[in-house]
């Protein structure tokens, strides 16, 4: 008797509808995914056991590192661009278009008004190698005062953060409370880390 | 999709015409999907990482006020922190004739500044406890999360409970402030305040040779 043959089926899955949902999970998240800025600063925040999650849109960052500069930030390009322009008029610092488009791509600075047009015009990966001094916010010469109204003229929603490094001198934190108390800012929040299990 | 695979490929057709052996127009997916699923990950691992977490503060409004708009407090109630050099911290509590009393010293492990804080916050609010059962409460799924911020918010509001004062001096760090509001929040004391350090408290430093 032959024996029966049975078909030999193949044992390869079909992989095209799996790949379609990996990329398509892929695609969303690559979407979805806010790459961290370029910072010009490292910050070791502290942490804390609070849970309140910072928004993502409409916050002032201010960033303090350890070497007591600050450093300012803004997030929305039109917004970045009308507070330049309104510093430019009320500093007398004079800005090129260029500049000022650069400036709407910048997360984070920390130079005197004056300096920044000269950092402007470097590039990118030059302007991370320069040491920047930190934003004035001394009594006499506040700038980071103004930085801060002039934000918030132009964006009247926007919430303000504060970052410090962890070895950052209380000093120059009490400085920049005080400029916010000045400009009636008594609701803030600080950057956190997650709590370490000790 | 192309797909004609059948048995194990051609040429057993049996008394059919000759015919070249017929190349399978299958992909092997597998590598792909794998890349694919690695992508996923990293991105959702990043994603995730990417939001920072916030303490908020209210600070007290700078505005000079008149001594009635002044909130009065007992003085046995209020407890000043004053963070010292080196990690120290020194708290001393107001006696009864307004004047202050004797500084300690201790730090910012669980054994010092907190076991402090919470007993003296126990003495003087008797319904701190009942804010850990509640959170138990909340963490069982018995109760939601807005009536237990309302009875966490109303026990730590008790008007008679603790009031800490935190004075930071030049040689803290800024760790040391959040530290120091995150007892707080541990310690579940509702009432707290920022405040300049004053000339007597420096002095007091003095006495205790951190200043």
């Amino acid at each position: 008797m032959p024996k029966v043959k049975v078909p030999r089926k193949s044992t390869t899955v079909d992989m095209t509808a799996m790949t379609d949902v990996a990329f398509l999970l892929l695609t969303f998240f690559m979407l979805a995914t806010k790459f961290k800025p370029d910072e010009p600063v490292i910050v070791d925040t502290p942490s804390s056991i609070s849970e309140i999650k910072l928004p993502e849109s409409n916050v002032i960052l201010i960033t303090i590192d350890k070497n007591d500069r600050v450093f300012f930030g803004v997030d929305g390009q039109p917004t970045r661009e009308t507070v330049l322009r309104s510093m430019a008029e009320k500093y007398k610092v004079s800005f090129t278009e260029k500049q000022i488009k650069e400036f709407s791509l910048m997360s984070t600075f920390g130079v005197p008004i004056a300096q920044l047009p000269q950092l402007l015009d470097m590039k990118a990966e030059e302007r991370l190698k320069v040491t920047q001094s930190g934003i004035p916010c001394d009594s006499l010469n506040n700038e980071l005062s103004d930085w801060i109204w002039q934000t918030r003229l132009a964006n009247n929603v926007v919430r303000i953060a504060v970052k410090g490094d962890r070895e950052t001198n209380y000093p120059v934190v009490k400085k920049v409370i005080a400029t916010l108390q000045e400009r009636k800012v008594n609701r803030f929040n600080f950057i956190t880390s997650m709590e370490r299990p000790e | 999709m192309a797909e004609i695979e059948g048995g194990g490929g051609g040429g057993k057709h049996k008394g059919g015409k000759k015919r070249g052996k017929k190349l399978s127009t299958r992909v092997d997916f597998t590598p792909m999907v794998d890349l694919g699923f690695l992508l996923i990950t990293f991105f959702m691992l990043t994603t995730s990482m990417n939001k920072p977490q916030t303490m908020e503060i209210n600070m007290p409004d700078k505005d000079v006020k008149t001594e009635e708009e002044k909130t009065k407090v007992k003085a046995s109630q209020a407890v000043t922190l004053l963070l010292a050099k080196d990690d120290k911290v020194v708290y001393y509590f107001m006696q009864q004739n307004g004047e202050p009393g004797t500084p300690m010293i201790t730090d910012y492990s669980p054994g010092g500044i907190r076991a402090t804080l919470i007993k003296e916050n126990k003495d003087r609010n008797p319904n701190i406890d009942s804010i850990a059962i509640y959170k138990q409460q909340l963490n069982m799924g018995q109760i939601d999360e807005p009536t237990y911020k309302m009875h966490a918010s109303q026990i730590k509001s008790f008007k008679d409970g603790l009031i800490v004062v935190i004075k930071a001096t030049d040689k803290s760090k800024y760790k040391n402030m959040i530290d120091i509001l995150d007892e707080m929040l541990i310690c579940n004391i509702g009432r707290y305040a920022v405040v300049d350090i004053s000339d007597i408290e420096l002095e007091m430093l003095k006495t205790v040779n951190l200043e």
